[in-house]
Protein backbone atom coordinates (compact mmCIF):
# COMPACT_ATOMS: atom_id res chain seq x y z
CA UNK A 1 0.00 0.00 0.00
CA UNK A 2 1.26 3.56 -0.72
CA UNK A 3 2.33 5.95 2.09
CA UNK A 4 0.40 9.07 1.69
CA UNK A 5 1.46 12.99 2.97
CA UNK A 6 -0.94 14.85 3.82
CA UNK A 7 -1.82 18.58 4.12
CA UNK A 8 -1.49 19.66 8.17
CA UNK A 9 -3.24 23.00 7.82
CA UNK A 10 -5.89 24.71 4.83
CA UNK A 11 -4.03 27.00 2.95
CA UNK A 12 -2.32 27.28 -0.61
CA UNK A 13 0.20 24.30 -1.28
CA UNK A 14 3.89 25.34 -2.75
CA UNK A 15 6.32 23.06 -3.90
CA UNK A 16 9.09 25.36 -4.48
CA UNK A 17 10.39 27.49 -1.75
CA UNK A 18 9.78 30.40 -3.68
CA UNK A 19 8.94 31.36 -7.70
CA UNK A 20 12.78 31.51 -9.12
CA UNK A 21 13.53 28.50 -7.25
CA UNK A 22 13.39 24.80 -8.52
CA UNK A 23 10.50 22.22 -6.35
CA UNK A 24 12.19 21.00 -3.07
CA UNK A 25 11.34 17.43 -4.51
CA UNK A 26 10.33 15.50 -7.91
CA UNK A 27 8.40 12.63 -8.67
CA UNK A 28 11.43 9.83 -8.31
CA UNK A 29 13.04 11.40 -5.34
CA UNK A 30 14.10 9.31 -2.28
CA UNK A 31 12.48 10.82 0.86
CA UNK A 32 13.73 10.92 4.28
CA UNK A 33 11.56 10.99 7.67
CA UNK A 34 11.78 15.20 8.24
CA UNK A 35 12.29 16.44 4.79
CA UNK A 36 10.59 18.83 3.61
CA UNK A 37 8.32 18.42 0.46
CA UNK A 38 6.26 21.82 0.17
CA UNK A 39 4.72 24.47 1.60
CA UNK A 40 1.49 25.47 3.00
CA UNK A 41 0.99 29.36 3.34
CA UNK A 42 -2.04 29.94 5.85
CA UNK A 43 -2.88 33.89 6.23
CA UNK A 44 0.88 35.21 5.28
CA UNK A 45 2.28 32.64 6.93
CA UNK A 46 4.22 29.83 5.49
CA UNK A 47 4.85 26.31 6.96
CA UNK A 48 6.70 23.90 6.11
CA UNK A 49 4.84 19.88 4.66
CA UNK A 50 7.86 17.40 6.37
CA UNK A 51 7.45 13.92 5.24
CA UNK A 52 6.26 11.71 8.18
CA UNK A 53 7.13 8.49 6.40
CA UNK A 54 10.46 7.39 4.49
CA UNK A 55 9.94 6.48 0.10
CA UNK A 56 10.57 7.17 -3.51
CA UNK A 57 8.09 9.95 -4.33
CA UNK A 58 6.02 8.21 -6.43
CA UNK A 59 3.25 11.19 -7.48
CA UNK A 60 1.90 14.22 -6.18
CA UNK A 61 -1.73 14.39 -6.35
CA UNK A 62 -2.17 18.37 -5.22
CA UNK A 63 -0.83 20.89 -7.86
CA UNK A 64 1.86 23.51 -6.80
CA UNK A 65 0.29 26.75 -5.77
CA UNK A 66 -3.26 25.23 -5.46
CA UNK A 67 -5.58 25.71 -2.35
CA UNK A 68 -5.73 22.49 0.26
CA UNK A 69 -7.85 21.45 2.72
CA UNK A 70 -6.61 19.98 6.13
CA UNK A 71 -5.73 16.65 5.50
CA UNK A 72 -6.13 16.43 1.83
CA UNK A 73 -3.57 14.16 0.08
CA UNK A 74 -0.28 16.06 -1.14
CA UNK A 75 1.54 13.46 -2.11
CA UNK A 76 2.17 9.29 -2.76
CA UNK A 77 5.32 7.72 -1.52
CA UNK A 78 6.11 4.57 -2.89
CA UNK B 1 -22.09 62.73 -7.13
CA UNK B 2 -21.06 62.20 -11.07
CA UNK B 3 -20.35 58.33 -10.68
CA UNK B 4 -23.33 56.26 -9.66
CA UNK B 5 -22.04 52.48 -9.33
CA UNK B 6 -18.51 51.68 -7.65
CA UNK B 7 -16.38 48.64 -7.80
CA UNK B 8 -14.88 47.53 -4.46
CA UNK B 9 -11.74 45.91 -5.43
CA UNK B 10 -11.02 44.54 -2.29
CA UNK B 11 -12.21 41.80 0.45
CA UNK B 12 -12.84 41.20 4.12
CA UNK B 13 -13.66 44.38 6.55
CA UNK B 14 -12.58 47.10 4.36
CA UNK B 15 -14.89 46.41 1.51
CA UNK B 16 -17.86 46.24 3.56
CA UNK B 17 -16.79 49.15 4.99
CA UNK B 18 -16.22 51.07 1.75
CA UNK B 19 -19.78 49.71 0.63
CA UNK B 20 -21.50 51.32 3.60
CA UNK B 21 -19.88 54.54 2.49
CA UNK B 22 -20.97 54.34 -1.03
CA UNK B 23 -24.66 53.63 0.37
CA UNK B 24 -24.70 56.50 2.03
CA UNK B 25 -23.48 58.71 -0.90
CA UNK B 26 -26.42 56.91 -3.00
CA UNK B 27 -24.06 54.43 -5.14
CA UNK B 28 -24.44 51.74 -5.99
CA UNK B 29 -22.13 49.01 -5.59
CA UNK B 30 -20.01 45.91 -7.49
CA UNK B 31 -18.31 43.57 -4.92
CA UNK B 32 -15.36 41.63 -6.87
CA UNK B 33 -14.54 38.51 -5.43
CA UNK B 34 -12.27 34.76 -5.40
CA UNK B 35 -13.89 31.62 -5.27
CA UNK B 36 -13.46 31.96 -1.73
CA UNK B 37 -15.28 35.09 -0.64
CA UNK B 38 -18.52 34.00 -2.89
CA UNK B 39 -20.15 33.72 0.95
CA UNK B 40 -18.10 36.54 2.37
CA UNK B 41 -20.16 39.91 4.05
CA UNK B 42 -19.21 42.34 1.56
CA UNK B 43 -20.65 39.68 -1.48
CA UNK B 44 -23.94 39.89 0.59
CA UNK B 45 -24.09 43.83 1.03
CA UNK B 46 -23.62 44.37 -2.66
CA UNK B 47 -26.09 45.00 -5.33
CA UNK B 48 -24.47 42.95 -7.32
CA UNK B 49 -21.34 40.91 -7.00
CA UNK B 50 -18.61 39.15 -9.87
CA UNK B 51 -15.81 36.56 -9.58
CA UNK B 52 -13.17 37.28 -11.32
CA UNK B 53 -10.61 34.46 -10.28
CA UNK B 54 -9.54 31.72 -7.77
CA UNK B 55 -8.82 31.75 -4.06
CA UNK B 56 -4.79 33.16 -5.01
CA UNK B 57 -4.68 37.06 -4.73
CA UNK B 58 -2.46 36.60 -7.54
CA UNK B 59 -5.22 35.32 -9.22
CA UNK B 60 -8.00 37.19 -8.60
CA UNK B 61 -7.71 40.35 -6.39
CA UNK B 62 -4.60 41.25 -8.10
CA UNK B 63 -5.95 40.78 -11.40
CA UNK B 64 -6.21 44.09 -13.20
CA UNK B 65 -7.54 42.24 -16.17
CA UNK B 66 -10.09 40.60 -14.65
CA UNK B 67 -11.28 43.11 -12.56
CA UNK B 68 -11.24 45.72 -15.49
CA UNK B 69 -13.65 43.02 -17.10
CA UNK B 70 -15.66 42.63 -14.57
CA UNK B 71 -16.53 47.33 -13.96
CA UNK B 72 -17.34 46.61 -18.06
CA UNK B 73 -19.61 43.64 -17.67
CA UNK B 74 -21.55 45.40 -14.70
CA UNK B 75 -21.18 49.21 -16.24
CA UNK B 76 -19.28 50.34 -13.33
CA UNK B 77 -18.13 54.02 -13.54
CA UNK B 78 -15.57 53.93 -10.31
CA UNK B 79 -12.93 51.84 -8.32
CA UNK B 80 -12.42 51.67 -4.86
CA UNK B 81 -9.10 49.95 -4.26
CA UNK B 82 -9.05 49.93 -0.34
CA UNK B 83 -5.57 48.92 1.47
CA UNK B 84 -3.29 46.67 0.39
CA UNK B 85 -3.58 44.44 -3.45
CA UNK B 86 -3.55 46.62 -5.74
CA UNK B 87 -4.13 50.05 -3.78
CA UNK B 88 -0.64 51.30 -4.39
CA UNK B 89 -0.33 50.14 -7.87
CA UNK B 90 0.29 53.19 -9.95
CA UNK B 91 -0.47 51.28 -13.26
CA UNK B 92 -3.24 49.79 -12.08
CA UNK B 93 -4.96 53.46 -11.47
CA UNK B 94 -3.11 54.31 -14.70
CA UNK B 95 -5.43 51.28 -16.17
CA UNK B 96 -8.62 52.46 -13.98
CA UNK B 97 -8.19 55.61 -15.62
CA UNK B 98 -7.33 54.51 -19.51
CA UNK B 99 -10.55 52.78 -18.99
CA UNK B 100 -12.82 55.32 -18.39
CA UNK B 101 -13.51 55.04 -14.86
CA UNK B 102 -13.04 57.06 -11.73
CA UNK B 103 -9.88 55.90 -9.43
CA UNK B 104 -10.33 56.08 -5.82
CA UNK B 105 -7.25 57.73 -5.01
CA UNK B 106 -4.21 59.54 -5.95
CA UNK B 107 -3.20 60.04 -10.15
CA UNK B 108 -0.77 57.65 -11.42
CA UNK B 109 2.10 59.99 -11.12
CA UNK B 110 1.46 60.47 -7.63
CA UNK B 111 1.71 57.31 -6.42
CA UNK B 112 4.91 56.42 -8.06
CA UNK B 113 6.18 59.48 -6.76
CA UNK B 114 5.63 58.90 -3.48
CA UNK B 115 6.05 55.09 -3.24
CA UNK B 116 9.65 55.62 -4.45
CA UNK B 117 11.82 56.19 -1.34
CA UNK B 118 14.19 58.25 -2.90
CA UNK B 119 12.02 60.65 -5.02
CA UNK B 120 9.79 60.62 -1.42
CA UNK B 121 12.89 61.48 0.79
CA UNK B 122 13.18 64.36 -1.83
CA UNK B 123 9.92 65.38 -2.16
CA UNK B 124 9.52 66.00 1.19
CA UNK B 125 12.73 68.24 1.47
CA UNK B 126 11.83 70.50 -1.17
CA UNK B 127 8.55 70.72 0.72
CA UNK B 128 10.71 71.76 3.75
CA UNK B 129 9.57 68.29 5.64
CA UNK B 130 12.18 66.83 7.87
CA UNK B 131 13.90 63.40 6.61
CA UNK B 132 15.76 61.16 9.10
CA UNK B 133 19.40 62.41 8.30
CA UNK B 134 21.59 60.60 6.14
CA UNK B 135 23.60 61.03 2.86
CA UNK B 136 22.05 62.79 0.13
CA UNK B 137 22.18 60.43 -2.47
CA UNK B 138 23.83 57.51 -2.86
CA UNK B 139 27.45 56.65 -1.81
CA UNK B 140 30.14 54.94 -3.47
CA UNK B 141 33.35 54.66 -1.13
CA UNK B 142 34.36 54.52 2.34
CA UNK B 143 35.75 57.76 2.89
CA UNK B 144 32.90 59.58 1.99
CA UNK B 145 30.67 56.92 4.39
CA UNK B 146 32.71 57.91 7.40
CA UNK B 147 32.26 61.37 6.36
CA UNK B 148 28.66 61.47 6.23
CA UNK B 149 28.77 58.76 9.76
CA UNK B 150 30.05 61.22 11.14
CA UNK B 151 28.25 64.07 10.12
CA UNK B 152 25.14 62.97 10.73
CA UNK B 153 25.96 60.33 14.18
CA UNK B 154 26.32 56.72 15.16
CA UNK B 155 24.95 54.11 14.69
CA UNK B 156 23.84 54.78 11.45
CA UNK B 157 21.90 52.48 9.08
CA UNK B 158 23.54 51.38 6.22
CA UNK B 159 21.24 50.39 3.49
CA UNK B 160 21.57 49.18 -0.16
CA UNK B 161 20.06 52.22 -2.48
CA UNK B 162 18.42 49.49 -5.08
CA UNK B 163 17.29 47.86 -2.70
CA UNK B 164 14.45 47.49 -0.35
CA UNK B 165 11.41 45.51 2.17
CA UNK B 166 14.25 45.83 5.06
CA UNK B 167 16.87 43.76 2.89
CA UNK B 168 20.62 44.33 2.83
CA UNK B 169 20.33 46.45 5.77
CA UNK B 170 23.00 46.93 8.27
CA UNK B 171 23.71 48.92 11.48
CA UNK B 172 27.14 50.07 12.50
CA UNK B 173 27.65 51.57 16.06
CA UNK B 174 30.52 53.40 15.32
CA UNK B 175 33.67 53.90 12.54
CA UNK B 176 35.44 50.67 13.12
CA UNK B 177 32.39 48.66 12.55
CA UNK B 178 31.51 50.90 9.67
CA UNK B 179 34.80 50.15 8.07
CA UNK B 180 33.96 46.29 8.22
CA UNK B 181 30.35 46.81 7.47
CA UNK B 182 30.73 49.35 3.94
CA UNK B 183 32.11 46.74 1.81
CA UNK B 184 30.47 43.70 3.21
CA UNK B 185 27.56 46.05 2.35
CA UNK B 186 28.27 46.99 -0.76
CA UNK B 187 29.65 43.11 -2.12
CA UNK B 188 26.73 41.91 -1.06
CA UNK B 189 24.30 44.89 -2.92
CA UNK B 190 26.28 44.21 -5.95
CA UNK B 191 25.34 40.43 -5.61
CA UNK B 192 21.99 40.63 -4.80
CA UNK B 193 20.59 43.69 -7.08
CA UNK B 194 23.67 44.01 -9.27
CA UNK B 195 24.22 47.51 -8.15
CA UNK B 196 26.95 48.10 -4.88
CA UNK B 197 25.08 51.52 -4.49
CA UNK B 198 24.93 52.21 -0.36
CA UNK B 199 23.29 55.31 1.26
CA UNK B 200 23.25 55.80 4.99
CA UNK B 201 20.36 57.03 7.54
CA UNK B 202 20.88 57.64 11.16
CA UNK B 203 19.33 55.27 13.49
CA UNK B 204 16.24 56.90 15.81
CA UNK B 205 16.46 54.68 18.39
CA UNK B 206 13.38 54.98 20.61
CA UNK B 207 11.14 56.40 18.54
CA UNK B 208 7.37 56.40 18.14
CA UNK B 209 5.28 56.53 14.97
CA UNK B 210 3.39 58.87 14.62
CA UNK B 211 1.37 59.51 11.40
CA UNK B 212 -0.69 62.49 9.69
CA UNK B 213 -4.04 61.81 7.74
CA UNK B 214 -4.61 64.46 5.25
CA UNK B 215 -7.69 64.89 2.01
CA UNK B 216 -6.24 66.51 -1.03
CA UNK B 217 -8.92 67.48 -4.14
CA UNK B 218 -6.27 68.13 -6.16
CA UNK B 219 -5.74 71.52 -5.18
CA UNK B 220 -6.10 72.39 -1.49
CA UNK B 221 -5.21 69.75 1.11
CA UNK B 222 -6.19 69.63 4.91
CA UNK B 223 -5.00 67.59 7.87
CA UNK B 224 -7.54 65.34 9.96
CA UNK B 225 -4.40 65.51 13.26
CA UNK B 226 -2.50 62.40 13.98
CA UNK B 227 -2.43 58.67 15.26
CA UNK B 228 0.12 57.01 16.64
CA UNK B 229 0.84 53.57 15.69
CA UNK B 230 3.75 52.42 18.22
CA UNK B 231 2.65 49.18 19.08
CA UNK B 232 4.01 46.92 16.71
CA UNK B 233 5.10 43.67 16.16
CA UNK B 234 7.19 42.89 13.16
CA UNK B 235 6.05 46.22 11.66
CA UNK B 236 2.61 45.95 12.11
CA UNK B 237 0.56 47.31 13.77
CA UNK B 238 -1.06 46.12 16.77
CA UNK B 239 -2.49 49.09 18.44
CA UNK B 240 -3.56 52.13 17.19
CA UNK B 241 -4.79 55.67 18.79
CA UNK B 242 -5.87 59.38 17.78
CA UNK B 243 -4.43 61.52 18.94
CA UNK B 244 -0.87 60.43 20.06
CA UNK B 245 -0.23 59.37 23.63
CA UNK B 246 2.16 62.13 24.09
CA UNK B 247 2.74 64.42 21.18
CA UNK B 248 3.44 67.92 22.72
CA UNK B 249 0.53 70.60 20.82
CA UNK B 250 3.86 72.66 19.47
CA UNK B 251 4.92 69.50 17.62
CA UNK B 252 1.12 68.71 16.93
CA UNK B 253 1.14 71.47 14.34
CA UNK B 254 4.40 71.23 13.33
CA UNK B 255 3.74 67.70 12.11
CA UNK B 256 0.44 68.64 10.35
CA UNK B 257 1.61 71.63 8.67
CA UNK B 258 4.68 69.84 7.12
CA UNK B 259 2.10 67.06 6.11
CA UNK B 260 -0.14 69.67 4.44
CA UNK B 261 2.60 71.49 2.80
CA UNK B 262 3.84 68.35 1.34
CA UNK B 263 0.29 66.78 -0.13
CA UNK B 264 -0.40 70.18 -1.81
CA UNK B 265 3.23 70.42 -2.83
CA UNK B 266 2.40 67.28 -4.53
CA UNK B 267 -1.23 67.96 -5.82
CA UNK B 268 -2.45 65.60 -4.02
CA UNK B 269 -6.17 64.09 -4.15
CA UNK B 270 -7.96 61.33 -1.87
CA UNK B 271 -7.08 60.08 1.72
CA UNK B 272 -3.16 59.92 2.75
CA UNK B 273 -1.33 59.27 5.25
CA UNK B 274 2.04 60.54 5.84
CA UNK B 275 4.62 58.59 8.11
CA UNK B 276 6.63 60.14 11.00
CA UNK B 277 8.93 58.89 13.56
CA UNK B 278 8.95 60.83 16.76
CA UNK B 279 12.03 61.08 19.24
CA UNK B 280 10.32 62.30 22.44
CA UNK B 281 14.01 62.45 23.87
CA UNK B 282 15.36 65.41 21.32
CA UNK B 283 11.81 66.41 20.35
CA UNK B 284 12.68 65.64 16.67
CA UNK B 285 10.73 64.33 13.48
CA UNK B 286 11.30 62.99 10.60
CA UNK B 287 9.38 61.76 7.46
CA UNK B 288 9.61 58.34 6.76
CA UNK B 289 6.92 57.58 4.17
CA UNK B 290 3.51 58.44 2.62
CA UNK B 291 0.83 56.11 1.95
CA UNK B 292 -1.33 56.98 -0.72
CA UNK B 293 -4.04 54.67 0.20
CA UNK B 294 -7.10 54.63 3.29
CA UNK B 295 -5.28 52.96 5.99
CA UNK B 296 -6.61 49.91 7.85
CA UNK B 297 -6.40 52.42 10.92
CA UNK B 298 -8.35 55.42 9.55
CA UNK B 299 -11.54 55.09 12.04
CA UNK B 300 -9.49 56.19 14.90
CA UNK B 301 -8.98 59.80 13.32
CA UNK B 302 -12.71 59.67 12.16
CA UNK B 303 -14.00 58.99 16.24
CA UNK B 304 -11.82 61.87 16.97
CA UNK B 305 -12.93 64.25 14.15
CA UNK B 306 -16.50 62.85 13.07
CA UNK B 307 -15.82 62.92 9.45
CA UNK B 308 -16.06 59.77 7.39
CA UNK B 309 -12.66 59.56 5.49
CA UNK B 310 -13.92 56.95 2.86
CA UNK B 311 -17.43 58.54 1.85
CA UNK B 312 -14.56 62.14 1.46
CA UNK B 313 -12.44 60.51 -0.65
CA UNK B 314 -14.77 59.18 -2.76
CA UNK B 315 -16.46 62.73 -3.51
CA UNK B 316 -12.72 64.53 -4.03
CA UNK B 317 -12.02 61.11 -6.16
CA UNK B 318 -15.40 62.26 -8.26
CA UNK B 319 -14.24 65.67 -9.27
CA UNK B 320 -15.58 67.50 -5.96
CA UNK B 321 -13.87 70.36 -3.99
CA UNK B 322 -13.00 69.75 -0.65
CA UNK B 323 -15.69 70.65 1.75
CA UNK B 324 -13.98 70.87 4.73
CA UNK B 325 -11.37 73.68 5.48
CA UNK B 326 -8.57 73.28 7.90
CA UNK B 327 -10.94 75.40 10.43
CA UNK B 328 -13.81 72.96 10.02
CA UNK B 329 -11.92 69.92 11.43
CA UNK B 330 -11.63 69.63 15.53
CA UNK B 331 -10.51 66.98 17.42
CA UNK B 332 -12.86 65.66 20.79
CA UNK B 333 -11.84 63.31 22.68
CA UNK B 334 -9.52 60.20 21.82
CA UNK B 335 -10.06 57.00 20.13
CA UNK B 336 -8.31 53.84 20.43
CA UNK B 337 -8.66 51.06 17.67
CA UNK B 338 -7.06 47.40 18.41
CA UNK B 339 -6.76 44.50 15.33
CA UNK B 340 -8.91 41.63 16.33
CA UNK B 341 -6.95 39.07 14.21
CA UNK B 342 -7.29 34.95 13.85
CA UNK B 343 -3.94 34.47 15.29
CA UNK B 344 -3.35 32.61 18.61
CA UNK B 345 -0.54 35.25 20.58
CA UNK B 346 -0.11 32.44 23.18
CA UNK B 347 1.40 29.74 20.09
CA UNK B 348 3.82 32.49 18.48
CA UNK B 349 0.64 34.15 16.98
CA UNK B 350 0.02 31.25 14.75
CA UNK B 351 -2.97 31.83 12.43
CA UNK B 352 -5.71 30.00 12.98
CA UNK B 353 -8.47 29.62 10.05
CA UNK B 354 -11.72 28.62 10.69
CA UNK B 355 -15.68 28.65 10.52
CA UNK B 356 -17.26 31.31 13.59
CA UNK B 357 -18.93 29.38 15.55
CA UNK B 358 -20.23 32.17 17.78
CA UNK B 359 -19.99 36.16 17.52
CA UNK B 360 -21.02 38.62 20.09
CA UNK B 361 -20.03 42.02 18.99
CA UNK B 362 -19.69 44.62 21.64
CA UNK B 363 -22.15 47.57 21.87
CA UNK B 364 -22.64 50.83 24.15
CA UNK B 365 -21.79 54.15 23.74
CA UNK B 366 -18.53 54.99 22.02
CA UNK B 367 -17.80 51.72 20.36
CA UNK B 368 -17.42 50.87 16.60
CA UNK B 369 -16.77 47.15 15.30
CA UNK B 370 -15.59 46.88 11.84
CA UNK B 371 -15.37 43.73 10.77
CA UNK B 372 -16.61 41.16 7.79
CA UNK B 373 -17.57 37.94 10.57
CA UNK B 374 -21.06 36.96 10.78
CA UNK B 375 -21.81 33.64 13.06
CA UNK B 376 -20.91 30.63 10.53
CA UNK B 377 -18.68 32.34 8.32
CA UNK B 378 -15.89 30.30 6.76
CA UNK B 379 -12.97 32.42 7.62
CA UNK B 380 -10.39 31.64 4.68
CA UNK B 381 -6.85 30.62 5.02
CA UNK B 382 -5.86 32.59 1.66
CA UNK B 383 -5.55 36.20 2.95
CA UNK B 384 -4.44 37.90 6.04
CA UNK B 385 -5.57 37.33 9.17
CA UNK B 386 -7.64 40.21 9.93
CA UNK B 387 -11.10 39.43 11.73
CA UNK B 388 -11.73 42.67 12.51
CA UNK B 389 -11.23 46.31 14.05
CA UNK B 390 -12.33 47.82 17.18
CA UNK B 391 -12.28 51.09 18.28
CA UNK B 392 -13.53 53.11 21.14
CA UNK B 393 -13.73 56.39 21.49
CA UNK B 394 -14.45 58.79 25.22
CA UNK B 395 -13.59 62.16 26.68
CA UNK B 396 -10.18 61.59 27.22
CA UNK B 397 -7.21 58.88 26.73
CA UNK B 398 -7.61 57.11 30.05
CA UNK B 399 -11.44 56.48 29.77
CA UNK B 400 -10.82 55.52 26.20
CA UNK B 401 -8.37 52.73 27.66
CA UNK B 402 -11.13 51.79 30.50
CA UNK B 403 -14.02 51.59 27.53
CA UNK B 404 -11.94 49.47 25.53
CA UNK B 405 -10.71 47.36 28.38
CA UNK B 406 -14.89 46.61 28.58
CA UNK B 407 -15.63 46.24 25.23
CA UNK B 408 -12.95 43.47 24.57
CA UNK B 409 -14.57 41.98 27.80
CA UNK B 410 -17.51 42.19 26.13
CA UNK B 411 -16.52 40.57 22.66
CA UNK B 412 -16.42 36.82 21.66
CA UNK B 413 -15.35 35.40 18.57
CA UNK B 414 -16.05 31.02 19.16
CA UNK B 415 -14.55 29.02 16.42
CA UNK B 416 -11.44 30.01 16.09
CA UNK B 417 -8.36 31.62 17.80
CA UNK B 418 -8.00 35.93 18.26
CA UNK B 419 -5.80 37.99 19.77
CA UNK B 420 -8.39 39.54 22.32
CA UNK B 421 -6.08 38.11 24.99
CA UNK B 422 -3.20 40.37 23.58
CA UNK B 423 -5.13 43.67 23.91
CA UNK B 424 -6.81 42.57 27.79
CA UNK B 425 -3.40 42.38 28.59
CA UNK B 426 -1.98 45.46 26.85
CA UNK B 427 -4.78 47.74 28.33
CA UNK B 428 -4.03 46.66 31.87
CA UNK B 429 -0.36 47.55 31.78
CA UNK B 430 1.30 50.17 33.57
CA UNK B 431 3.42 51.92 30.57
CA UNK B 432 0.75 51.16 28.17
CA UNK B 433 -1.88 53.40 30.19
CA UNK B 434 0.89 55.81 30.39
CA UNK B 435 1.23 55.99 26.78
CA UNK B 436 5.15 55.11 27.76
CA UNK B 437 6.22 53.39 24.69
CA UNK B 438 7.82 53.25 21.37
CA UNK B 439 8.42 51.31 18.27
CA UNK B 440 10.52 48.50 19.34
CA UNK B 441 8.43 48.11 22.86
CA UNK B 442 6.06 45.73 22.34
CA UNK B 443 8.52 42.76 20.62
CA UNK B 444 10.19 42.82 24.09
CA UNK B 445 7.21 42.95 25.93
CA UNK B 446 5.29 39.81 24.00
CA UNK B 447 9.10 37.66 25.24
CA UNK B 448 8.35 38.97 29.15
CA UNK B 449 4.32 38.03 29.01
CA UNK B 450 4.52 35.02 27.11
CA UNK B 451 3.30 33.20 30.41
CA UNK B 452 0.55 35.68 30.62
CA UNK B 453 -0.51 35.52 27.49
CA UNK B 454 -0.87 32.13 28.10
CA UNK B 455 -2.39 31.76 31.20
CA UNK B 456 -5.83 34.29 29.55
CA UNK B 457 -6.02 32.08 26.62
CA UNK B 458 -9.94 32.56 25.82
Amino acid sequence: MSKQILSPLPGTFYRRPSPDQPAFKEVGDTVAVGDVIGLIEVMKSFNEVQADQAGTLTAFVAEDEEPVMAGQLLAELG
Amino acid sequence: MAITKLLVANRGEIAVRIIRAARELGLRTVQVHSAADADSLAVRMADEAVLIGPPMASKSYLNIANILAAAAETGADAVHPGYGFLAENADFADAVQAAGLVWIGPAGASIRVMGDKVAARAAALAAGVPVVPGSEGRIDDADRARAVATSIGFPVMIKAAAGGGGRGIRIAQDIDQLDRLFPQASAEAKAAFGDGGLYLEKVIERARHIEVQILGDGTRAIHLFERECSLQRRRQKVWEEAPSARLPQAMREKLCASAVALAEAVGYRGAGTLEYLYDDATGQFYFIEMNTRIQVEHPVTEMITGVDLVREMIRVCDGQALRHTQDDIRMTGHAIEVRICAEDPARNFQPGPGTITELIVPGGGGVRFDTMLYPGYQVPPFYDSLLGKLIVWDENRAAAITRMARALEELHVGGLPTTRSLHQLLARDPEVQAGDFHTRWLEPWLEQNAHRLEETKA
